[in-house]
């Protein structure tokens, strides 16, 4: 039975894990449905990157569970409850605007974070976080690139990226309220959220968009209470596993 | 001469000859409307490591040409294909006009004294 400590750990592993893996899902249902073929294979890119980070986490995580714990049965065998993602990560993929926004919020959160988290005292997850950046400097130009362009684009462009940017706004609050698991892990959370709102401001500046006023906030993802969304989605992602247990490629 | 440095259209460039400088952007929707139908064409070059020149890889469509390379970048090096990336609008390549291969290259066919072939290339030399 791992100790109080690596317990934290284990569930701090599975919350960036599950963030990569459920944005990386989101994404790849762009997979052949892309407004054009480059950015069909734009955002398939970005997804296989998070995909690739999510198997990273649980890799490790499962390693510290012990038993016969792995990284498929991480991914493809749990209950929505046990998913410690934040809720901005499951929200359906909506317009082309709304899920190169959520990139943005999202890959400017994870930018940060990483940058931390590559001098962590933890060499393996020190070490998964500084391969990862570069991944994650890449979504971060391309999102912040996408922005720009639908926000100072058409007036069409232009009131989509509004229309997004006024449902996700209260869903990137979460990601700066600690989860317990959160707390010990040696990061500076407040830093990140610093560095975060300057890069989020100069970007929807430049995309002449502002920041709308905080509403009411939707937080809990990180402590297992979700959307109705993210049932849906694991129906999807696990039905293989789930009707043929075991089932190989 | 004139018929010869007459300029000759490569690829499926939009109706719009302009270059995308010139153009009004906000003809170029970067989304609905029309889509990449709208957008114009570019041709992609790759080097693939230090050293080597760049080469043609293909093309792709899009707005400007910041998304050109990164659309280059997903489309043609996600299997460690390049070092670097040069894009360039269609409509600015000027290409010899196929009906004047005749007069242009059939001259060369018989004037094997302009290959190289005539030597012997010592062992020692290689990647000639």
């Amino acid at each position: 039975m791992p100790n109080q400590s690596t317990n934290q750990l284990i569930n701090y592993l599975l919350s960036n894990g599950d963030n990569a893996l459920i944005i990386g899902h989101r994404n790849s249902e762009w997979c052949g449905h892309g407004p054009v073929l480059e950015q069909d294979i734009a955002i398939t890119n970005i997804s296989l990157d998070l995909i690739g980070q999510a198997r990273n986490f649980y890799q490790y995580a499962a390693s510290l569970i012990g038993n016969d714990s792995n990284e498929d049965k991480l991914a493809y065998l749990r209950e929505a409850i046990e998913f410690k993602n934040c809720l901005l990560v499951e929200l359906p993929r909506g317009d082309w605007g709304f899920t190169v926004l959520r990139q943005f919020f999202f890959s400017a959160y994870q930018f940060y974070l990483y940058q931390q988290l590559q001098q962590n005292k933890d060499e393996q997850l020190a070490a998964i976080t500084a391969k990862s950046i570069k991944e994650v400097t890449y979504h971060l130009r391309w999102s912040s690139e996408w922005v720009i362009r639908l926000g100072d684009g058409t007036e069409e462009s232009h009131s989509r990226i509004v229309k997004a940017l006024d449902e996700l706004w209260s869903y990137t609050s979460e990601l700066f309220l600690p989860a317990p698991y959160e707390e010990k892990m040696g990061i500076d959370i407040s830093g990140i959220k610093d560095k975060w709102i300057q890069k989020v401001n100069e970007v929807l500046c430049e995309a002449t968009l502002t920041a709308p006023s905080p509403k009411n906030e939707h937080t809990g993802g990180k402590q297992g209470r979700h959307t109705e969304h993210l049932n849906e989605l694991l129906k999807d992602l696990q039905y293989l596993q789930r009707t043929y247990p075991g089932m190989e490629w | 001469m004139n018929n010869f440095i007459r300029k000759y259209y490569y690829g499926d460039i939009p109706e719009d000859k302009t270059g995308s400088n010139n153009s009004d952007s906000s003809q170029n929707p970067p989304l609905g409307g029309g889509g990449a139908g709208l957008w114009p064409l570019w041709e992609v070059f790759i080097r693939s490591k230090q050293g080597l020149d760049h080469k043609h890889a293909g093309s792709l469509h899009a707005a400007d040409a910041q998304m050109a390379i990164e659309n280059a970048r997903d489309v043609y090096t996600r299997r460690m294909e390049g070092v670097s990336i040069w894009v360039v609008e269609s409509k600015y390549i000027h290409a010899s006009v196929p009906e004047e291969a005749g007069e242009l290259y059939e001259p060369a066919e018989d004037k094997i004294y302009r290959h190289p072939t005539f030597y012997d290339l010592p062992d020692e030399v290689k990647h000639m």
